[in-house]
């Protein structure tokens, strides 16, 4: 696996950089250009969106940051806490689908980054505990994952993700499959989360009302191959609850974040 | 009576569900004594000699009067069975795990596996009793016929994980031998066990081709011997009971690897579930 280059020292204090993207592009072997050039700092503690059509590249950008993909050309930066080896892991990564093993319980699950870095079995399981009970799934850790509902397998991910107390939480289009109703108490859910831990989060998302409602700011991006096509900041005063998503400001900020993300939908101009 | 009715509640289902399956069991059981009875009718009334077609009561007393020899004979084609089985097993299993390692190795030794499998195995058995020990050349029959469902199924089932799983593996830096364990033998687990339920019936095949072909004598003859010993003898009742049990062995082994299966499914895996989720 490629490791994404560290950040220098100097950039990892309190309000440094925890990512830095520099000219990365993604050719992949059939020629198709995916992404880039692209160049994309997020701040320690950041919450960012990226926004924008199928194919444009964001689960890209995300799989690169996360070092899953190498990239072609460029510079992939990730700050690495001075600590953050005892953790197992700085990079906690939440999937489209909830992607659990279907054949162990949700404890186990949550277990599995702590297993691969084979960290002692007491301070395991102190995680583990910790982690269900931030996702609210403390009671159902011996149900195995086909007995849940698609809200609480989406947490059981998140949990996983949790588990190595990760520095960055890296999130692809993580909700795009649940109901309304549950995606708005899981966006609030994660919001607090956010709050409580103080983690940077890159959220990939199709949803302008999702990336408005979470982030602090939204990148909007443009296709083939993925650009950043621009950048609002969602000035919102914290903590956001139901409230904000009922508000005019809200209204405001979606109606912005739409009118940049439609040059990216070329051909509804003419519908 | 209202036009409008509450759907029956699962209570009140559930005995019709319980009748299902009795039928489900009995059916079969009617089938079978009607099957008999006609065999036996047809006997008596068109007057068959036993040395032609036994009726069912022949064959259930020479089942009985010949239960030691019998007895003897079950239990060496069971223990044939049983090692070529477990030879095919770990064999298939280990020869899958080898090849899902390294592709060199895959590409060189795969066609060999091809080639014993398509070579029919009552071709192979004559020479194999000429170059080994006749117990040995019989586990090899039982083991060459069962091994590449094993194989073939645990290399589907390796290959068959799930891609962001396996992404996910990757992102926190598992090791092959912990990608192994973790991802790839537990994903792998139905097609292992549905390979190792198709090898038990074909080992037992092998078994039995092996001993026809071996055709000796002696105190270590299985029953596929007894049944061409029989035949020589024109003692049609006795191949008839040999056959029985060679049917029950096939059976028993048949459902033995079908109940593991279910017990290691049963909390996971789609085709262990229930239909109501």
């Amino acid at each position: 696996m490629a490791e994404p280059a560290a950040l220098s020292e100097a950039g990892t204090g309190a309000g440094g950089l925890a990512v830095s993207l520099r000219g990365v592009r993604k050719v992949y072997d059939n020629g198709i250009a995916a992404l880039g050039p692209l160049d994309l700092d997020v701040s320690q503690g950041e919450f960012v969106s990226l926004l924008g059509p199928s194919g444009c590249g964001k689960s890209t950008a995300l799989r690169l940051i996360a070092g899953l993909n190498t990239p072609s050309s460029g510079t992939v930066g990730v700050a690495r806490r001075a600590g953050s080896a005892r953790t197992g892991h700085a990079i906690g990564f939440v999937f489209q689908e909830p992607t659990l093993m279907p054949w162990t319980t949700v404890r186990e699950n949550v277990r599995l980054p702590l297993k691969l870095a084979r960290v002692p079995a007491s301070e395991a399981n102190a995680r583990i505990d910790a982690a269900l009970a931030q996702v609210g799934l403390g009671q159902f850790e011996g149900a195995f994952p086909r007995e849940l509902s698609g809200g609480m397998k989406m947490r059981v991910s998140l949990a996983r993700a949790l588990v190595t107390d990760p520095d960055l939480l890296l999130m692809d289009e993580p909700f795009a499959a649940l109901d309304e109703i549950t995606r708005f108490r899981l966006n609030n859910d994660l919001l607090s989360l956010w709050r409580n831990l103080r983690k940077t989060v890159i959220f990939v998302t199709h949803s302008v009302f999702e990336s408005v409602y979470l982030s602090q700011r939204v990148i909007v991006m443009t296709a083939r191959p993925g650009r950043i096509g621009s950048e609002i900041r969602i000035d919102a005063p914290e903590p956001r609850g139901e409230e904000f998503r009922t508000s005019v400001e809200y209204a405001g900020y979606c109606r912005r974040v739409s009118a940049a993300l439609a040059p990216s939908y070329p051909g509804q101009a003419t519908l | 009576m209202s036009s409008l009715q509450a759907p029956p509640s699962a209570e009140q289902r559930a005995p019709d569900r319980g009748t299902l399956r009795a039928i489900r069991v009995l059916l079969p059981v009617v089938v079978l004594a009607a099957a008999v009875t006609a065999w036996a009718l047809l006997v008596r009334i068109n007057h068959i000699p036993p040395y032609v077609l036994p009726g069912p009561g022949a064959v259930l007393r020479t089942l009985v009067a010949d239960w030691p020899i019998l007895s003897q004979s079950l239990l060496v084609t069971l223990r044939t069975t049983l090692e070529g089985f477990l030879a095919a097993a770990v064999g298939g299993i280990a020869l899958a795990l080898l090849f899902n390692q390294s592709r060199w190795l895959e590409y060189s030794l795969l066609p060999y596996a091809v080639i014993l499998q398509v070579t029919p195995v009552i071709a192979i058995a004559p020479l194999l009793l000429i170059y080994l020990p006749q117990q040995t050349a019989v586990i090899a029959c039982a083991w060459i016929v069962g091994f590449f469902p094993v194989l073939a199924n645990t290399t589907l089932g390796l290959g068959s994980v799930d891609r962001n799983l396996a992404g996910l593996f990757r992102l926190y830096g598992a090791s092959r031998m912990q990608v192994l364990r973790h991802l790839k033998l537990p994903s792998a687990l139905p097609y292992i066990l549905g390979g190792l339920r198709i090898a038990g019936g074909l080992s037992l095949i092998g078994a039995v081709v092996a001993e026809i072909a071996a055709g000796s004598a002696g105190a270590g003859s299985g029953l596929a011997y007894r049944i061409a010993e029989s035949g020589y003898r024109l003692n049609i009742p006795r191949m008839f009971a040999a056959l029985l049990l060679l049917s029950a062995a096939g059976i028993v082994i048949y459902g033995l690897l079908a109940l593991t299966s279910h017990l290691l499914l049963r909390r996971w895996h789609e085709s262990a579930l229930g239909k109501e989720n």
